[in-house]
């Protein structure tokens, strides 16, 4: 499994299309005793941890649970905020559960424009003459290929570093969008994609690319 | 396979170096108006690509490519950050980067009294054995033009 998920974005840089395909866990439940021996603070509306890194729990990473049941936000499930309700000692022990925050869908939309945008600054701060905007951005973690066609839509991918294959993917996505979107009679062009057989058709493009790309087992 | 041109900014995103070798383009706009283009777009990169790793990340954002060209870059702690664009040919750039801070950048200004830190670098110093060190790598070759 080495694709992770998948976003249109349509020639104004608004999002048309979303899929995870694969979200990997980087997640760490911890028993605490009263005084919590971490420092959280707000950030994006969410209870992250600021200082006290230990056993797989990462500054950075957010409240995701407490007690088994799944927060929202900054706030528990019965709408306290979570870091007053873990000053109160009464709440101990208590068991949380951190991990990396789930993208909400506003802020993939930001993302996504945000994409859109660094997309033309790349092309303008080119030292070549002709050059196109961001093709492929890789980190230690992720990379990520954009392809956009000549009607200015972009297919973008995020895989593992590793996978091969993507550019003969981005184009499918781009035969499947034509295919199963353009074509389709209720689809409005650079609205949301919302087509039973694009979904279908893109998850079964997406299986076989990860077996076609192949790197070996155990990764 | 050749290196087009190479930025060096600090954590406030003051362009302390710039030279360029085989640049055959130039953005339209001011030097002082593209570092801080270059800077902006560096900034928000790495804001994206930490909100959309799926996983915990170490090094963060390493490179890009779009058609034409290939912009590697590369961070230290303090906020030195380190960009150069070649072109798509050349492989993953990383210890050439650190190399030039480790090698050229604290020998030659961190350690030189005389050079104040956060404003452009005036050590020729410094230029010239960066130019020789940029000259000498295995994927520069001056191309005709």
């Amino acid at each position: 499994m080495a694709i992770f998920s998948v976003y249109v974005v349509n020639k104004a840089g608004g999002l048309i299309y979303q899929y995870d395909n694969y979200v990997p866990r980087a997640e760490a439940e911890k028993t605490f005793s009263f005084p919590l021996d971490l420092v959280l603070k707000i950030h994006d509306e969410k209870a992250v941890v600021s200082f006290g890194q230990r056993d797989g729990i990462r500054v950075g990473h957010a409240v995701l649970s407490i007690n088994g049941v799944d927060v929202n936000g900054k706030h528990t499930a019965d709408g306290k905020e979570i870091i007053e309700y873990l000053k109160d000692s009464t709440n101990y022990p208590v068991s949380i559960r951190f991990g990396r925050a789930r993208l909400s869908s506003n802020e993939k939309l930001m993302l996504a424009s945000m994409f859109h945008s660094l997309f033309a600054i790349g092309s303008q701060l080119s030292p070549e003459v002709g050059s196109s905007g961001i093709e492929m951005l890789e980190t230690d973690t992720f990379k990520l290929h954009c392809f956009q066609t000549l009607t200015g839509i972009k297919f973008i991918v995020m895989a593992d570093p590793r996978q091969a294959g993507i550019d003969a993917l981005l184009r499918k996505i781009y035969e499947i969008y034509s295919d199963f979107a353009l074509k389709n009679p209720f689809y409005s062009l650079e609205m949301p994609i919302r087509c039973e057989l694009f979904d279908q058709n893109l998850k079964s493009s997406l299986e076989i690319a990860e077996k076609a790309g192949t790197f070996g087992p155990g990764s | 396979m050749t290196v087009h041109n190479l930025y060096i900014f600090d954590r406030n995103g003051t362009c302390l170096h710039y030279s360029e070798w085989n640049r055959k383009k130039q953005a339209g706009i001011s030097k002082e108006e593209e570092y801080k283009l270059m800077y902006g777009m560096l900034f928000s990169i790495r804001s994206f690509v930490s909100k959309m790793s799926p996983l915990d990340m170490k090094d963060g954002f390493l490179a890009f490519q779009t058609s034409r060209y290939k912009l590697h870059y590369y961070e230290t702690p303090t906020g030195v950050k380190i960009v150069m664009n070649t072109d798509l040919g050349v492989p993953n750039c990383r210890d050439v980067l650190h190399q030039i801070y480790s090698t050229l950048y604290v020998e030659y200004i961190v350690k030189n009294p005389l050079c104040p830190l956060g404003e452009t670098l005036q050590s020729e110093l410094f230029s010239s054995r960066l130019e020789s060190f940029i000259r000498a790598l295995p994927f520069f070759s001056a191309r005709a033009g």
